[in-house]
Protein backbone atom coordinates (compact mmCIF):
# COMPACT_ATOMS: atom_id res chain seq x y z
CA UNK A 1 0.00 0.00 0.00
CA UNK A 2 1.43 3.37 -1.03
CA UNK A 3 0.06 6.66 0.20
CA UNK A 4 0.37 10.00 -1.54
CA UNK A 5 1.25 12.64 1.00
CA UNK A 6 -0.07 16.02 -0.20
CA UNK A 7 3.34 17.53 0.61
CA UNK A 8 5.87 14.75 -0.10
CA UNK A 9 4.24 12.75 -2.89
CA UNK A 10 3.82 8.98 -3.05
CA UNK A 11 5.39 7.19 -0.09
CA UNK A 12 5.55 3.76 1.50
CA UNK A 13 2.73 3.03 3.93
CA UNK A 14 5.30 2.44 6.69
CA UNK A 15 6.10 6.14 6.86
CA UNK A 16 2.58 6.79 8.14
CA UNK A 17 0.97 6.20 11.50
CA UNK A 18 -2.73 5.29 11.39
CA UNK A 19 -4.84 7.21 13.89
CA UNK A 20 -8.33 6.07 12.95
CA UNK A 21 -11.61 7.39 11.67
CA UNK A 22 -11.44 11.04 10.56
CA UNK A 23 -14.13 11.70 13.15
CA UNK A 24 -11.39 13.53 15.06
CA UNK A 25 -11.98 16.53 12.79
CA UNK A 26 -15.43 16.98 14.32
CA UNK A 27 -14.66 17.11 18.01
CA UNK A 28 -17.76 17.73 20.13
CA UNK A 29 -18.21 20.52 22.65
CA UNK A 30 -16.47 19.82 25.98
CA UNK A 31 -19.84 19.84 27.75
CA UNK A 32 -21.73 17.87 25.10
CA UNK A 33 -22.39 15.05 27.57
CA UNK A 34 -21.32 11.43 27.98
CA UNK A 35 -23.46 10.01 25.17
CA UNK A 36 -22.04 12.36 22.57
CA UNK A 37 -18.50 11.91 23.83
CA UNK A 38 -18.84 8.12 23.95
CA UNK A 39 -20.03 8.22 20.37
CA UNK A 40 -17.11 10.40 19.36
CA UNK A 41 -14.36 8.51 21.19
CA UNK A 42 -15.56 4.92 20.81
CA UNK A 43 -18.40 4.26 18.39
CA UNK A 44 -17.61 3.85 14.72
CA UNK A 45 -19.47 3.41 11.43
CA UNK A 46 -16.73 0.92 10.57
CA UNK A 47 -17.73 0.70 6.90
CA UNK A 48 -16.83 -2.15 4.55
CA UNK A 49 -16.09 0.04 1.57
CA UNK A 50 -15.15 3.68 1.31
CA UNK A 51 -13.94 5.24 4.54
CA UNK A 52 -12.19 8.39 5.55
CA UNK A 53 -9.46 8.19 8.11
CA UNK A 54 -6.70 10.19 9.65
CA UNK A 55 -3.05 9.31 9.22
CA UNK A 56 0.09 11.04 10.43
CA UNK A 57 3.14 11.27 8.19
CA UNK A 58 5.37 10.29 11.06
CA UNK A 59 8.58 9.45 9.18
CA UNK A 60 8.10 12.23 6.66
CA UNK A 61 6.89 15.80 6.87
CA UNK A 62 4.79 15.23 10.05
CA UNK A 63 1.63 16.34 8.28
CA UNK A 64 -1.79 15.09 9.35
CA UNK A 65 -3.47 13.62 6.31
CA UNK A 66 -7.11 12.73 5.67
CA UNK A 67 -7.18 9.63 3.49
CA UNK A 68 -10.23 8.44 1.61
CA UNK A 69 -9.78 4.77 0.83
CA UNK A 70 -11.57 1.49 0.38
CA UNK A 71 -11.35 -0.93 3.31
CA UNK A 72 -12.22 -3.91 1.12
CA UNK A 73 -9.73 -3.37 -1.72
CA UNK A 74 -7.12 -1.23 0.09
CA UNK A 75 -7.35 1.25 -2.78
CA UNK A 76 -6.41 4.83 -1.82
CA UNK A 77 -8.93 7.18 -3.42
CA UNK A 78 -7.68 10.58 -2.31
CA UNK A 79 -5.49 12.28 0.26
CA UNK A 80 -5.79 15.79 1.64
CA UNK A 81 -4.05 17.77 4.33
CA UNK A 82 -6.13 17.63 7.50
CA UNK A 83 -5.59 21.34 7.98
CA UNK A 84 -7.20 22.05 4.61
CA UNK A 85 -10.16 19.79 5.39
CA UNK A 86 -10.60 21.50 8.72
CA UNK A 87 -10.43 24.93 7.06
CA UNK A 88 -13.07 23.94 4.52
CA UNK A 89 -15.32 22.76 7.36
CA UNK A 90 -15.22 26.01 9.27
CA UNK B 1 -24.03 -41.15 14.69
CA UNK B 2 -21.53 -41.29 17.51
CA UNK B 3 -17.80 -41.55 17.12
CA UNK B 4 -15.97 -44.34 18.92
CA UNK B 5 -12.86 -46.43 18.33
CA UNK B 6 -15.13 -49.36 17.55
CA UNK B 7 -16.94 -47.30 14.88
CA UNK B 8 -13.64 -46.18 13.33
CA UNK B 9 -12.47 -49.83 13.33
CA UNK B 10 -15.61 -51.29 11.76
CA UNK B 11 -15.86 -48.47 9.20
CA UNK B 12 -12.26 -49.11 8.28
CA UNK B 13 -13.16 -52.72 7.50
CA UNK B 14 -16.27 -51.85 5.51
CA UNK B 15 -14.93 -49.18 3.17
CA UNK B 16 -15.99 -46.18 5.29
CA UNK B 17 -19.45 -46.25 3.75
CA UNK B 18 -21.41 -45.96 6.99
CA UNK B 19 -20.55 -42.38 7.91
CA UNK B 20 -23.39 -39.89 7.71
CA UNK B 21 -23.50 -36.10 7.41
CA UNK B 22 -22.54 -34.39 10.65
CA UNK B 23 -25.50 -32.05 10.69
CA UNK B 24 -28.87 -31.66 9.00
CA UNK B 25 -29.06 -29.27 6.07
CA UNK B 26 -31.97 -27.32 7.55
CA UNK B 27 -34.32 -25.14 5.52
CA UNK B 28 -35.50 -21.93 7.18
CA UNK B 29 -38.88 -22.01 8.90
CA UNK B 30 -40.93 -18.84 9.12
CA UNK B 31 -40.53 -18.49 12.86
CA UNK B 32 -38.16 -19.42 15.70
CA UNK B 33 -37.94 -18.51 19.37
CA UNK B 34 -34.25 -17.62 19.06
CA UNK B 35 -32.29 -16.47 16.03
CA UNK B 36 -28.51 -16.38 16.01
CA UNK B 37 -26.95 -14.31 13.26
CA UNK B 38 -23.57 -15.83 12.43
CA UNK B 39 -22.59 -19.48 12.09
CA UNK B 40 -19.03 -19.18 13.32
CA UNK B 41 -17.46 -20.63 16.44
CA UNK B 42 -19.23 -18.30 18.86
CA UNK B 43 -22.64 -18.53 17.17
CA UNK B 44 -22.51 -22.32 17.00
CA UNK B 45 -21.38 -22.71 20.60
CA UNK B 46 -24.15 -20.33 21.70
CA UNK B 47 -26.70 -22.49 19.88
CA UNK B 48 -25.22 -25.65 21.36
CA UNK B 49 -25.34 -24.39 24.96
CA UNK B 50 -28.84 -22.90 24.50
CA UNK B 51 -29.96 -26.41 23.67
CA UNK B 52 -27.79 -28.33 26.09
CA UNK B 53 -27.80 -26.10 29.19
CA UNK B 54 -31.17 -24.42 28.84
CA UNK B 55 -33.26 -26.88 26.82
CA UNK B 56 -34.01 -24.23 24.20
CA UNK B 57 -34.03 -25.90 20.80
CA UNK B 58 -36.36 -23.81 18.65
CA UNK B 59 -33.29 -21.95 17.44
CA UNK B 60 -31.97 -20.96 14.03
CA UNK B 61 -28.35 -20.15 13.25
CA UNK B 62 -28.21 -18.01 10.11
CA UNK B 63 -24.93 -18.02 8.22
CA UNK B 64 -24.38 -15.98 5.07
CA UNK B 65 -21.66 -18.31 3.77
CA UNK B 66 -20.81 -21.76 5.06
CA UNK B 67 -20.53 -22.82 8.69
CA UNK B 68 -17.18 -22.02 10.23
CA UNK B 69 -16.01 -20.10 7.16
CA UNK B 70 -14.98 -16.96 9.03
CA UNK B 71 -12.44 -16.41 11.76
CA UNK B 72 -12.93 -19.84 13.34
CA UNK B 73 -11.45 -21.27 10.16
CA UNK B 74 -8.74 -18.63 9.81
CA UNK B 75 -7.01 -18.35 13.18
CA UNK B 76 -3.80 -19.77 14.62
CA UNK B 77 -5.67 -22.14 16.97
CA UNK B 78 -4.17 -21.13 20.31
CA UNK B 79 -6.00 -21.95 23.53
CA UNK B 80 -4.85 -20.34 26.80
CA UNK B 81 -6.01 -18.75 30.04
CA UNK B 82 -3.21 -16.35 30.92
CA UNK B 83 -5.16 -13.16 31.46
CA UNK B 84 -4.41 -10.63 34.12
CA UNK B 85 -7.41 -8.43 34.79
CA UNK B 86 -10.46 -9.36 36.77
CA UNK B 87 -13.22 -9.84 34.24
CA UNK B 88 -10.98 -11.47 31.67
CA UNK B 89 -9.28 -13.77 34.15
CA UNK B 90 -12.36 -15.66 35.33
CA UNK B 91 -13.84 -15.77 31.84
CA UNK B 92 -10.85 -17.35 30.12
CA UNK B 93 -10.31 -19.66 33.07
CA UNK B 94 -13.88 -20.91 32.59
CA UNK B 95 -13.24 -21.29 28.88
CA UNK B 96 -10.09 -23.36 29.40
CA UNK B 97 -11.96 -25.69 31.75
CA UNK B 98 -14.62 -26.17 29.07
CA UNK B 99 -11.88 -26.92 26.53
CA UNK B 100 -10.52 -29.61 28.79
CA UNK B 101 -13.76 -31.60 28.64
CA UNK B 102 -14.92 -30.46 25.20
CA UNK B 103 -14.08 -33.61 23.28
CA UNK B 104 -16.00 -35.88 25.65
CA UNK B 105 -18.85 -33.41 25.78
CA UNK B 106 -19.17 -33.07 22.00
CA UNK B 107 -18.08 -36.63 21.20
CA UNK B 108 -15.85 -34.97 18.63
CA UNK B 109 -12.10 -34.97 18.21
CA UNK B 110 -11.12 -31.30 18.30
CA UNK B 111 -7.46 -32.30 18.70
CA UNK B 112 -7.09 -30.18 21.81
CA UNK B 113 -3.42 -30.41 22.68
CA UNK B 114 -2.19 -28.91 25.95
CA UNK B 115 1.38 -28.64 24.79
CA UNK B 116 2.19 -25.60 26.92
CA UNK B 117 2.57 -21.93 26.12
CA UNK B 118 5.72 -19.96 26.88
CA UNK B 119 5.67 -16.15 26.83
CA UNK B 120 9.24 -14.91 26.66
CA UNK B 121 10.55 -11.85 28.49
CA UNK B 122 13.63 -9.79 27.79
CA UNK B 123 14.22 -7.33 30.62
CA UNK B 124 13.95 -7.07 34.40
CA UNK B 125 10.84 -4.94 34.08
CA UNK B 126 9.17 -7.50 31.86
CA UNK B 127 10.12 -10.26 34.30
CA UNK B 128 8.34 -8.36 37.07
CA UNK B 129 5.28 -7.91 34.88
CA UNK B 130 5.21 -11.62 34.03
CA UNK B 131 5.74 -12.64 37.65
CA UNK B 132 2.72 -10.54 38.50
CA UNK B 133 0.69 -11.98 35.66
CA UNK B 134 1.67 -15.50 36.75
CA UNK B 135 0.49 -14.75 40.28
CA UNK B 136 -2.82 -13.53 38.93
CA UNK B 137 -3.21 -16.72 36.91
CA UNK B 138 -2.44 -18.86 39.98
CA UNK B 139 -4.86 -16.83 42.09
CA UNK B 140 -7.50 -17.52 39.48
CA UNK B 141 -6.84 -21.24 39.94
CA UNK B 142 -4.92 -21.72 36.72
CA UNK B 143 -1.28 -22.62 36.26
CA UNK B 144 1.83 -20.55 35.68
CA UNK B 145 5.54 -21.19 36.19
CA UNK B 146 8.12 -18.43 35.96
CA UNK B 147 11.15 -19.84 34.13
CA UNK B 148 14.60 -18.26 34.24
CA UNK B 149 16.87 -18.30 31.22
CA UNK B 150 18.17 -21.80 31.93
CA UNK B 151 14.62 -23.02 32.47
CA UNK B 152 13.61 -21.71 29.06
CA UNK B 153 16.79 -23.16 27.52
CA UNK B 154 15.78 -26.60 28.74
CA UNK B 155 12.40 -26.34 27.01
CA UNK B 156 13.39 -24.35 23.93
CA UNK B 157 17.11 -24.95 23.31
CA UNK B 158 16.93 -23.69 19.74
CA UNK B 159 16.17 -20.03 20.50
CA UNK B 160 18.80 -17.34 20.01
CA UNK B 161 19.36 -16.56 23.70
CA UNK B 162 22.34 -14.24 23.36
CA UNK B 163 21.01 -11.91 20.70
CA UNK B 164 22.01 -8.31 21.30
CA UNK B 165 18.63 -6.77 20.60
CA UNK B 166 16.35 -8.86 22.84
CA UNK B 167 18.41 -11.28 24.96
CA UNK B 168 16.09 -13.84 26.56
CA UNK B 169 15.79 -13.44 30.33
CA UNK B 170 13.16 -16.13 30.86
CA UNK B 171 9.55 -17.00 30.20
CA UNK B 172 6.17 -17.53 31.75
CA UNK B 173 5.19 -21.17 31.24
CA UNK B 174 1.45 -21.90 31.07
CA UNK B 175 1.37 -25.70 30.82
CA UNK B 176 -2.35 -26.03 30.23
CA UNK B 177 -2.15 -23.71 27.24
CA UNK B 178 -1.90 -25.22 23.78
CA UNK B 179 -3.72 -25.58 20.49
CA UNK B 180 -6.82 -27.21 18.99
CA UNK B 181 -8.02 -28.05 15.52
CA UNK B 182 -10.02 -24.92 14.68
CA UNK B 183 -12.41 -26.32 12.05
CA UNK B 184 -13.25 -29.33 14.19
CA UNK B 185 -14.40 -27.01 16.97
CA UNK B 186 -16.94 -25.40 14.64
CA UNK B 187 -18.01 -28.78 13.26
CA UNK B 188 -18.31 -30.38 16.69
CA UNK B 189 -20.51 -27.59 18.01
CA UNK B 190 -22.53 -27.57 14.79
CA UNK B 191 -23.18 -31.31 15.04
CA UNK B 192 -24.06 -31.09 18.74
CA UNK B 193 -26.48 -28.21 18.15
CA UNK B 194 -28.07 -29.82 15.09
CA UNK B 195 -28.56 -33.14 16.90
CA UNK B 196 -30.44 -31.30 19.63
CA UNK B 197 -32.83 -29.72 17.15
CA UNK B 198 -31.18 -26.41 16.24
CA UNK B 199 -31.57 -25.45 12.56
CA UNK B 200 -28.26 -24.48 10.98
CA UNK B 201 -29.08 -22.49 7.86
CA UNK B 202 -26.24 -21.76 5.48
CA UNK B 203 -26.18 -19.34 2.53
CA UNK B 204 -28.70 -17.22 4.37
CA UNK B 205 -27.57 -13.63 4.75
CA UNK B 206 -29.40 -11.36 7.13
CA UNK B 207 -30.31 -8.11 5.35
CA UNK B 208 -32.41 -6.42 8.01
CA UNK B 209 -33.51 -6.64 11.62
CA UNK B 210 -37.19 -5.99 12.31
CA UNK B 211 -37.77 -3.81 15.33
CA UNK B 212 -41.19 -2.45 16.30
CA UNK B 213 -41.48 0.04 19.17
CA UNK B 214 -38.12 -1.00 20.57
CA UNK B 215 -38.88 -4.74 20.45
CA UNK B 216 -37.23 -7.24 18.11
CA UNK B 217 -39.68 -9.11 15.90
CA UNK B 218 -37.37 -11.02 13.58
CA UNK B 219 -34.99 -10.62 10.66
CA UNK B 220 -35.07 -10.20 6.90
CA UNK B 221 -32.81 -12.58 5.01
CA UNK B 222 -31.87 -13.47 1.45
CA UNK B 223 -34.08 -16.54 1.99
CA UNK B 224 -37.10 -14.62 3.20
CA UNK B 225 -38.25 -13.07 6.47
CA UNK B 226 -37.90 -15.08 9.69
CA UNK B 227 -39.73 -14.15 12.87
CA UNK B 228 -38.04 -14.48 16.22
CA UNK B 229 -38.41 -13.27 19.80
CA UNK B 230 -34.73 -13.07 20.61
CA UNK B 231 -32.02 -12.22 18.11
CA UNK B 232 -28.29 -12.40 18.73
CA UNK B 233 -25.64 -10.69 16.63
CA UNK B 234 -22.51 -12.87 16.71
CA UNK B 235 -20.68 -11.88 13.57
CA UNK B 236 -17.16 -10.82 14.64
CA UNK B 237 -15.61 -8.49 12.05
CA UNK B 238 -18.99 -7.75 10.49
CA UNK B 239 -20.55 -6.56 13.76
CA UNK B 240 -20.64 -2.95 12.58
CA UNK B 241 -22.72 -3.73 9.50
CA UNK B 242 -25.23 -5.96 11.29
CA UNK B 243 -25.63 -3.58 14.24
CA UNK B 244 -26.32 -0.82 11.71
CA UNK B 245 -29.39 -2.82 10.62
CA UNK B 246 -30.68 -2.20 14.14
CA UNK B 247 -29.71 1.47 13.90
CA UNK B 248 -26.77 1.10 16.26
CA UNK B 249 -23.10 1.99 16.10
CA UNK B 250 -20.64 -0.11 18.06
CA UNK B 251 -17.28 0.58 19.67
CA UNK B 252 -15.72 -1.67 17.05
CA UNK B 253 -13.21 -1.05 14.31
CA UNK B 254 -12.45 -4.00 12.03
CA UNK B 255 -8.80 -4.71 11.35
CA UNK B 256 -6.87 -7.34 9.45
CA UNK B 257 -4.59 -9.76 11.28
CA UNK B 258 -2.31 -11.97 9.22
CA UNK B 259 -1.19 -15.51 9.80
CA UNK B 260 1.32 -17.71 8.02
CA UNK B 261 2.10 -21.38 7.61
CA UNK B 262 5.19 -23.10 6.26
CA UNK B 263 5.62 -26.39 4.46
CA UNK B 264 5.35 -29.47 6.69
CA UNK B 265 8.49 -30.16 8.70
CA UNK B 266 9.47 -32.88 11.14
CA UNK B 267 8.43 -32.15 14.75
CA UNK B 268 10.66 -29.42 16.08
CA UNK B 269 8.54 -26.93 18.03
CA UNK B 270 6.75 -28.66 20.88
CA UNK B 271 5.12 -25.63 22.50
CA UNK B 272 3.36 -22.43 21.64
CA UNK B 273 5.98 -19.68 21.90
CA UNK B 274 5.25 -16.00 22.05
CA UNK B 275 7.87 -13.33 21.54
CA UNK B 276 6.14 -10.16 22.64
CA UNK B 277 8.99 -7.80 21.87
CA UNK B 278 8.91 -8.80 18.22
CA UNK B 279 5.12 -9.22 18.03
CA UNK B 280 5.60 -12.82 16.98
CA UNK B 281 4.23 -16.17 18.06
CA UNK B 282 4.51 -19.67 16.70
CA UNK B 283 3.43 -23.26 17.10
CA UNK B 284 3.74 -26.33 14.91
CA UNK B 285 0.65 -28.00 13.57
CA UNK B 286 0.15 -31.77 13.71
CA UNK B 287 0.75 -31.83 9.96
CA UNK B 288 4.16 -30.26 10.60
CA UNK B 289 3.60 -26.76 9.31
CA UNK B 290 4.96 -23.92 11.39
CA UNK B 291 1.97 -21.72 12.13
CA UNK B 292 2.86 -18.18 13.10
CA UNK B 293 1.68 -14.64 13.17
CA UNK B 294 2.30 -11.18 14.48
CA UNK B 295 0.45 -7.99 15.01
CA UNK B 296 -2.37 -6.26 13.17
CA UNK B 297 -1.59 -4.40 9.98
CA UNK B 298 -2.94 -1.45 11.98
CA UNK B 299 -5.48 0.17 9.73
CA UNK B 300 -9.18 -0.57 9.37
CA UNK B 301 -9.65 -3.28 6.76
CA UNK B 302 -12.12 -5.87 5.51
CA UNK B 303 -9.79 -7.25 2.86
CA UNK B 304 -9.10 -10.65 4.50
CA UNK B 305 -5.56 -10.23 3.32
CA UNK B 306 -2.73 -8.11 4.63
CA UNK B 307 0.05 -6.10 3.11
CA UNK B 308 3.76 -6.72 2.77
CA UNK B 309 5.15 -4.51 5.56
CA UNK B 310 3.64 -6.69 8.30
CA UNK B 311 4.71 -9.87 6.51
CA UNK B 312 8.27 -8.59 6.45
CA UNK B 313 8.08 -7.57 10.10
CA UNK B 314 6.79 -10.98 11.20
CA UNK B 315 9.48 -12.83 9.24
CA UNK B 316 12.16 -10.58 10.75
CA UNK B 317 10.86 -11.21 14.25
CA UNK B 318 10.83 -14.96 13.64
CA UNK B 319 14.40 -14.90 12.37
CA UNK B 320 15.50 -12.82 15.36
CA UNK B 321 14.08 -15.33 17.78
CA UNK B 322 14.87 -18.63 16.07
CA UNK B 323 17.29 -18.33 13.16
CA UNK B 324 16.93 -22.08 12.54
CA UNK B 325 13.62 -21.56 10.74
CA UNK B 326 15.28 -19.45 8.06
CA UNK B 327 15.16 -22.14 5.40
CA UNK B 328 11.55 -23.15 5.96
CA UNK B 329 9.38 -22.14 3.03
CA UNK B 330 6.21 -20.21 3.75
CA UNK B 331 3.34 -21.87 1.92
CA UNK B 332 0.44 -19.59 2.67
CA UNK B 333 -0.55 -16.42 4.40
CA UNK B 334 -4.01 -15.10 5.01
CA UNK B 335 -5.85 -12.46 6.96
CA UNK B 336 -8.79 -12.54 9.31
CA UNK B 337 -11.05 -9.60 10.09
CA UNK B 338 -10.81 -8.75 13.77
CA UNK B 339 -13.53 -6.89 15.65
CA UNK B 340 -11.32 -4.58 17.68
CA UNK B 341 -12.70 -2.76 20.73
CA UNK B 342 -11.02 0.32 22.24
CA UNK B 343 -9.86 -1.54 25.38
CA UNK B 344 -9.09 -4.86 23.70
CA UNK B 345 -11.71 -6.79 25.67
CA UNK B 346 -14.95 -8.29 24.34
CA UNK B 347 -18.65 -7.49 24.72
CA UNK B 348 -21.42 -9.95 25.70
CA UNK B 349 -24.49 -7.90 26.47
CA UNK B 350 -28.05 -6.96 25.68
CA UNK B 351 -28.46 -4.14 23.22
CA UNK B 352 -29.76 -1.45 25.52
CA UNK B 353 -33.05 0.03 24.39
CA UNK B 354 -33.97 -2.81 22.00
CA UNK B 355 -35.81 -5.65 23.75
CA UNK B 356 -34.74 -9.07 22.58
CA UNK B 357 -31.56 -7.99 20.79
CA UNK B 358 -28.22 -9.31 22.07
CA UNK B 359 -24.65 -8.73 21.01
CA UNK B 360 -21.55 -10.89 21.33
CA UNK B 361 -18.56 -9.24 19.67
CA UNK B 362 -15.25 -7.47 20.18
CA UNK B 363 -13.11 -10.58 20.41
CA UNK B 364 -10.16 -8.68 18.99
CA UNK B 365 -7.45 -11.21 18.07
CA UNK B 366 -8.36 -13.67 20.82
CA UNK B 367 -11.69 -15.12 19.82
CA UNK B 368 -10.76 -18.74 19.21
CA UNK B 369 -9.91 -19.77 22.76
CA UNK B 370 -13.06 -17.97 23.93
CA UNK B 371 -15.42 -20.04 21.76
CA UNK B 372 -16.67 -22.40 24.53
CA UNK B 373 -17.15 -19.79 27.27
CA UNK B 374 -18.53 -17.16 24.91
CA UNK B 375 -21.25 -19.57 23.79
CA UNK B 376 -21.84 -20.70 27.36
CA UNK B 377 -22.26 -17.14 28.65
CA UNK B 378 -24.17 -15.82 25.65
CA UNK B 379 -26.64 -18.71 25.94
CA UNK B 380 -27.02 -17.94 29.64
CA UNK B 381 -27.64 -14.26 28.92
CA UNK B 382 -30.21 -14.98 26.21
CA UNK B 383 -32.04 -17.65 28.18
CA UNK B 384 -32.16 -15.91 31.56
CA UNK B 385 -31.75 -12.23 30.62
CA UNK B 386 -29.04 -11.96 33.27
CA UNK B 387 -25.32 -12.01 32.54
CA UNK B 388 -23.35 -15.09 33.50
CA UNK B 389 -21.04 -14.46 36.47
CA UNK B 390 -17.82 -14.90 34.51
CA UNK B 391 -18.94 -12.56 31.71
CA UNK B 392 -20.65 -9.93 33.84
CA UNK B 393 -17.97 -7.36 33.11
CA UNK B 394 -18.28 -7.60 29.32
CA UNK B 395 -20.71 -4.70 29.24
CA UNK B 396 -21.31 -2.57 26.21
CA UNK B 397 -21.80 0.58 28.27
CA UNK B 398 -18.38 0.41 29.95
CA UNK B 399 -16.99 2.75 27.30
CA UNK B 400 -19.59 5.42 28.02
CA UNK B 401 -19.41 5.15 31.81
CA UNK B 402 -15.69 4.42 32.06
CA UNK B 403 -16.51 1.81 34.70
CA UNK B 404 -14.90 -1.57 34.15
CA UNK B 405 -12.65 -0.78 31.19
CA UNK B 406 -10.45 -3.85 30.73
CA UNK B 407 -7.27 -2.69 29.06
CA UNK B 408 -5.24 -5.88 29.41
CA UNK B 409 -2.18 -4.44 27.65
CA UNK B 410 -2.22 -1.19 29.59
CA UNK B 411 -1.86 0.89 26.44
CA UNK B 412 -5.01 2.97 26.78
CA UNK B 413 -8.64 2.52 25.86
CA UNK B 414 -8.74 3.94 22.39
CA UNK B 415 -9.04 2.58 18.86
CA UNK B 416 -5.69 1.97 17.14
CA UNK B 417 -3.90 1.03 20.38
CA UNK B 418 -4.70 -2.70 20.52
Amino acid sequence: MRITCPLCGERDRREFYYVGDAVALERPDPDAGDVVWDDYVHNRDNPAGVTRDLWYHESGCAAWVVITRNTVTHEILSTELASKVKEAQS
Amino acid sequence: MRFSSWKVFTEGLSGNKGWSAHWRDAQPKSEYDYIIIGGGGHGLSTAYYLAKNHGITNVAVLEKGYLGGGNVGRNTTIVRANYFLQGNSEFYSHSLKLWETLEEDLNYNVMHSQRGLINLFHSDGQRDAFARRGNMMINQGDDAILLDREGVRKELPYLDFEQTRFPIYGGLFHKRGGTARHDAVAWGYARGASDRGVDLIQNCEVTGIDIVDGVVKGVQTTRGPIKGNKVAIIVAGRSGQVAAMAGRRLPIESHVLQAFVTEGLKPVIDHVISFGMGHFYMSQSDKGGLVFGGDLDFYASYASRGNLPMKEHVMEAGMTLMPMIGKAKVLRSWGGIMDMTPDGSPIIDKMEGIDGLYIDCGWNYGGFKAVPASGWCMAHLMATDTPHDVAAKYRLDRFRTGIGIMDEEGTGSQHNLH
